[in-house]
């Protein structure tokens, strides 16, 4: 045994450097490790807490039913207001705080309807250099109910 | 710059947390008592047929998620498929599908587009490969990513057979969709199916019989992509051609 | 998009892993193939390369230390990197690096140099002066016995480590090839015989680097090389090449006549982008020109001259071959879509954090660190005699 004391010194060294490797292992864990699986738990949480930019359409409802009205017998009954109007949850927390601006159909309406040959065949779409020769397409259509007469 | 000191003040108290809720005008994330992670379990169903290629989604998810320019969260891809051979698609993405598309037509092909987002995988073979647990699939069915314990190895964006993670320029960690998370945990839809004019998007969520979402998965002929790779996508796709991937 | 043909997924373009992960595998195959060469001598008894045993342990010691800096200087976060150890994913193949290069570092590489080299530290703790005499002294851990009792224990416990690292050795190597072998969404890496071709070529890397090291220390200290030594180092060369070459022309004609669905995407790949660094540089100069010289040597004898001018430029090409073999892997594993339907180019920078300024900083630093490790325990020291009556009785 005398003889292989530096055996000895070395396996205590390791021996050593693992216990100190598990308690700080022990001190660095975050506390909720493991709370749900191999995470940290309170992330969902931290994720879950990111403040919203679309508020949803059941909350523009709350106020604007004068605008739903219109909307609800036409093409456009199902498409949500921020489809349009973007993104508006600060407008609903504080209407002063941030205001709408009304969308130009020019680019707006182009977005959906301009022709593709990849969007399905049934959706009403057209070329809009024909259709209306550079002219807003708000001045025949109503975005909120687009059929005329 | 919010969010980061938003996450510091998170970890430091409740109290802070509670504040910054109170001041940036959000109730607090629901509360664990509220929001009940084993009584839901999220997918999507996205319809080929009625998508347009519009780009709202893509728009939507950048303006909700602060998603950094030329990285995408979802995106829309365009198929031109040649009658035959079929395996030989045309496929645009420019910019990811967020301002539309050019009308290109290709001779002889049938054309669609395809919306695309993490399929929040059941057997994700990104959460296998985090070395430490910094993404994972939390028992409401998201995988989603820790960004304060993400070591930036970049493993997962390797592993993911989708091209749905990429790495967050800024804070050098890996970003992906949460399917809004913040916003499903308190009753709302995630921004890309809030803003989708066609409902080609739909959120589901598998563990509630009363989702009227059901009633689609029952009654349509549905497929997930690369069903090869037998990761247990929660993204269904109705309508989808054999020939994309 | 600039560099990008047909199309790629959009968040794909971009390449994750640089030149530094080309160098992870290439630094961590050369650690394991020197160390397996030094335990040809130790384990399986080939008398003839022992010349080089000390040397190759340095080498892998050397090269070992330097390992995980393409990797901490790739990481967005290193300072996070204490979590691989703090809360390793077990389902990761990643996650048991920490673990696997702890046990090596330490248990393998470290032990089995301290043993070897214990008298000698012993004697030179008495004998040096100044801050060597220090190091020196940490170094015996207070233990000055140097008695042939405690020699004998010292070559069996040498003897036993050796024989525990060898699998080691292929644990580290065979684990850094499953890293990549086991990923599923990619055709290019994903086949359960990366895992042994890694393996394999780390070996080749590792013989012909102790090779090389072997002949530039004797020129360095003009002294006369051993050619019976030179000469069994090629023929392992020749034989763990033969291994690995065929190994890896089964995996190209697997895949050739499965012609799975990545098949044309892989194909026109290696014939575009990677033609210059795989069949080029890596099947031509790398393998078969080293692999011909090698041969040649094995049914004609040249003269000495020539032999060591064969066996170093055979060396040399084998290195460049390999490391060729890791960038096909690492960065051809990613200049294609995943959707195979398009390709991205990857462009290496300069002086940036992932640039060639840092992997030529990377690749110059072990041999550094070995210059050092040799200055403090030489391997060419009087003492370096093994004690007959221990496990062998060595001839140095």
């Amino acid at each position: 045994m005398k003889e292989a004391a530096h055996l000895i010194r070395v396996a205590a060294l390791f021996v050593t450097a693992l216990l100190v490797f598990l308690l700080v292992r022990q001190k660095v864990m975050p506390a909720t490790f493991g709370q749900y699986g191999h995470f940290r738990g309170s992330a969902l949480e931290e994720i879950r807490a990111r403040p919203i930019a679309f508020a949803g359409r059941p909350t523009c409802e709350m106020c604007h039913d004068d605008q739903l009205k219109v909307l609800k017998t036409s093409k456009h009954a199902n498409i949500g207001c921020e489809a349009c109007h973007g993104p508006q949850a600060k407008h609903a927390d504080d209407t002063a705080a941030a205001k709408p601006i009304l969308p130009d159909t020019k680019l707006l309406c182009a977005r959906c309807h301009e022709a593709n040959a990849a969007k399905p065949p049934k959706f009403p779409q057209v070329l809009s250099k024909d259709h209306s020769g550079g002219e807003a397409c708000n001045s025949c259509h109503q975005p909120h109910s687009p059929k005329i007469g | 710059m919010e969010v980061t000191r938003r996450h510091l003040l998170l970890l430091l108290t409740p109290a802070a947390a509670a504040f910054l809720d109170h001041r940036n005008g959000v109730s607090a994330a629901a509360p664990e008592s509220k929001y009940k992670l084993a009584d839901h379990y999220w997918g999507m169903i996205v319809d080929i047929a009625k998508c347009i290629g519009c780009g709202n989604c893509v728009r939507a998810c950048s303006q909700e998620n602060a998603v950094p320019s030329g990285y995408f969260r979802t995106w829309v891809e365009r198929y031109s498929v040649p009658d035959y051979p079929e395996e030989h698609p045309i496929v645009e993405s420019p910019n990811g599908g967020m301002e539309g598309f050019p009308n290109t037509e290709h001779k002889n092909t049938k054309n669609f587009f395809v919306p695309k987002l993490c399929n929040h995988c059941e057997h994700s073979p990104c959460v296998q490969v985090c070395p430490v647990g910094a993404t994972f699939e939390t028992p409401d069915g998201l995988v989603l990513v820790d960004k304060t314990y993400c070591l930036g190895c970049r493993y997962c964006v390797q592993a993911c057979p989708y091209g749905c993670r990429y790495i967050d320029p800024h804070k050098e960690v890996v970003d992906k969709c949460t399917l809004c998370y913040h916003r499903i945990s308190q009753g709302l839809t995630t921004a890309c199916c809030e803003t989708c004019p066609t409902g080609a998007r739909l959120l589901v969520d598998l563990k509630n019989p009363k989702d009227p979402v059901h009633e689609i998965l029952r009654t349509n002929a549905v497929q997930v992509l690369k069903p090869h790779m037998a990761t247990g996508s929660k993204v269904y796709y109705k309508s989808l051609d054999q020939s994309v991937r | 998009m600039h560099g990008v043909e047909g199309f790629m997924y959009p968040n794909e373009v971009e390449l994750q892993w640089s030149i530094l992960i080309v160098l992870y595998p290439f630094i961590t195959g050369l650690v394991a193939g020197a160390f397996i060469l030094a335990s040809l001598e130790r384990v399986f008894r080939v008398e003839a390369v022992k010349p080089t045993y000390r040397l190759a342990l340095l080498t892998a010691f050397g090269f070992m230390l330097v390992a995980p800096l393409p990797l901490q200087l790739h990481l967005g976060h290193p300072e996070r990197s204490y979590e691989m150890f703090t809360t390793p994913h077990k389902t990761s193949a990643m996650a048991m690096f920490g673990f696997v290069y702890m046990w090596y570092l330490a248990v393998v590489l470290f032990l089995e140099i301290w043993l070897d080299y214990r008298k000698d530290i012993v004697l030179l703790a008495q004998s040096a002066t100044g801050l060597k005499r220090w190091i020196y002294r940490l170094l015996t851990l207070g233990s000055y016995n140097v008695s042939d009792k405690s020699l004998a224990i010292d070559e069996r416990a040498g003897y036993i480590i050796t024989v525990i690292g060898i699998p080691s050795a292929f644990l580290l190597h065979g684990y850094v090839g499953f890293i990549f072998g086991s990923v599923k969404a990619n055709p290019w890496w994903s086949t359960p015989l990366m895992p042994i071709v890694f393996l394999f070529s780390a070996m080749v890397s590792g013989i012909a680097l102790v090779m090389l090291m072997y002949m530039a220390a004797v020129k360095i200290r003009k002294q006369q090389i051993d050619m019976r030594c030179l000469d069994t180092i090629a023929r392992y060369l020749f034989y763990t090449f033969v291994i690995d070459f065929s190994l890896e022309m089964l995996d190209l004609i697997h895949r050739m006549y499965e012609s799975g669905e990545s098949f044309q995407s892989l194909d026109f790949m290696v014939h575009t982008r990677l033609f210059f660094s795989q069949v080029l540089l890596q099947i031509i100069a790398g393998t078969c020109v080293p692999l011909a010289l090698l041969a040649a040597n094995q049914v004609y004898r040249f003269s000495d001259a020539t032999r060591r001018l064969m066996y170093g430029a055979a060396g040399g090409l084998t290195l460049i071959g390999i490391f060729a073999m890791r960038w096909n892997v690492v960065i051809g594993g990613q200049l294609f879509s995943k959707s195979f339907l398009g390709y991205t180019t990857y462009k290496l920078e300069f002086a940036t954090r992932e640039g060639l300024l840092p992997a030529v900083f990377l690749m110059i630093l072990p041999f550094v660190i070995i210059w050092g490790l040799i200055t403090l325990l030489p391997p060419w020291s009087a003492t370096h005699a093994r004690v007959v009556g221990g496990q062998h009785g060595g001839v140095s």
